[in-house]
């Protein structure tokens, strides 16, 4: 009996501090997406160099890349930026720019004075495109695989070790399917 | 045409244009608060703890256009939550469905009532049984503490 006493709020406890402790890693403004494992939604937007044409999720069919939404007023994207103009260089995926809520001019200045690791950016001038990829929050990347679908979503900056660990491997193993 | 009929001409559009405002602001008032109920319910994505109704954040601004486009394309409110729901998930709504990874949240507070609940019930018995246990010797003291009370008493009447 005293040992129930005694072990009945040990265990409540213990178990608070299981959730809490779990709780401290966990970024509570990183809401999964429903759109994982799901056919990436369709657009056909503008090409941001080159306005007259459009590009449409299904030019991308039969291989894997990378949706890197981005705008020239959000500070968190200089901080992933570098990374993206390397992963370009390397030549590992091609990544698609989606400019989101941005003034043409503005986002191709900042592609002037940041470089340019995208293979092209489309133009999102209004977020519609945007709401219907689930963004919330400037930077987000998304893996799309060979069929279309979206695998894998990074919301926030992409870091060195998120790009390493996960991303990457993810790619190559969806290039190898 | 003379100033005074061109007031009376400007006076009569005014009051047309006003009915015709007052008549179409009728069905207004009860889509608006369609609305404001509709985005009361939502979570805004960006500043979590504000409703999609009371933030002001450009994606909510985005979202409120968002819901109005759909409702004035005739979708009915479980459509337009449907819509959010694919591409935000439940987190947007502030009330999250029944679902089996909810049961914890829908049913954990019945769980610890109910465990509240065991928990007193057993308190209250062990305490009657305690009770039942020293109330059969109560009697015994209690005649004996009101006999030497009553020789306390009897020793300082007669004293």
């Amino acid at each position: 009996m005293k040992a129930l006493r005694l072990g009945i709020p040990l265990a409540i406890f213990a178990v608070l501090v299981g959730f809490l402790f779990v709780g401290l890693y966990r970024d509570p403004r990183e809401v999964p997406s429903p759109l994982i494992g799901k056919p990436a939604p369709a657009f056909s937007l503008a090409d941001l160099r080159e306005p007259g044409r459009k590009v449409a999720t299904s030019d991308f069919k039969g291989q894997v890349w990378l949706l890197n939404v981005w705008a020239s007023w959000c500070v968190s994207c200089r901080v992933e930026h570098p990374l993206l103009v390397e992963l370009a260089k390397s030549k590992a995926v091609p990544i698609i720019g989606l400019n989101y809520k941005d003034k043409d001019a503005e986002g191709l200045a900042w592609l002037a004075q940041h470089g340019d690791p995208y293979t092209l950016s489309v133009v999102d001038a209004d977020g519609r495109v945007g709401i219907d990829w689930g963004v919330y929050g400037v930077p987000e990347t998304f893996v799309v695989d060979k069929a279309g679908v979206i695998r894998y979503k990074h919301i926030g900056p992409v870091t060195a070790e998120s790009l390493q660990q996960t991303i990457l491997p993810l790619v190559r193993k969806l290039q190898q399917s | 045409m003379t100033p005074r009929l061109l007031t009376r001409l400007t006076l009569a559009l005014a009051l047309a244009a006003g009915a015709a405002f007052a008549q179409q602001s009728a069905p207004d008032v009860a889509f608006e608060a369609r609305l404001k109920r509709l985005e009361a319910d939502l979570r805004c994505l960006v500043c979590q703890n504000q409703t999609l109704a009371d933030s002001n954040a450009p994606l909510a601004e985005d979202l409120r256009r968002e819901v109005r486009t759909l409702a004035l394309s005739g979708k009915s409110d479980a459509e337009i939550r449907t819509f959010l729901v694919a591409r935000y998930g439940d987190f947007v709504l502030y009330d999250p469905p029944v679902k089996e990874s909810t049961w914890l949240l829908w049913f954990g507070p019945f769980l610890l009532l109910g465990g509240g609940v065991v928990a007193w019930l057993a308190i209250v018995r062990r305490r009657r049984r305690q009770d039942a246990s020293t109330d059969a010797g109560t009697p015994a003291t209690s005649a004996d503490a009101t006999a030497r009370a009553r020789a306390l008493l009897d020793e300082k009447s007669s004293g």
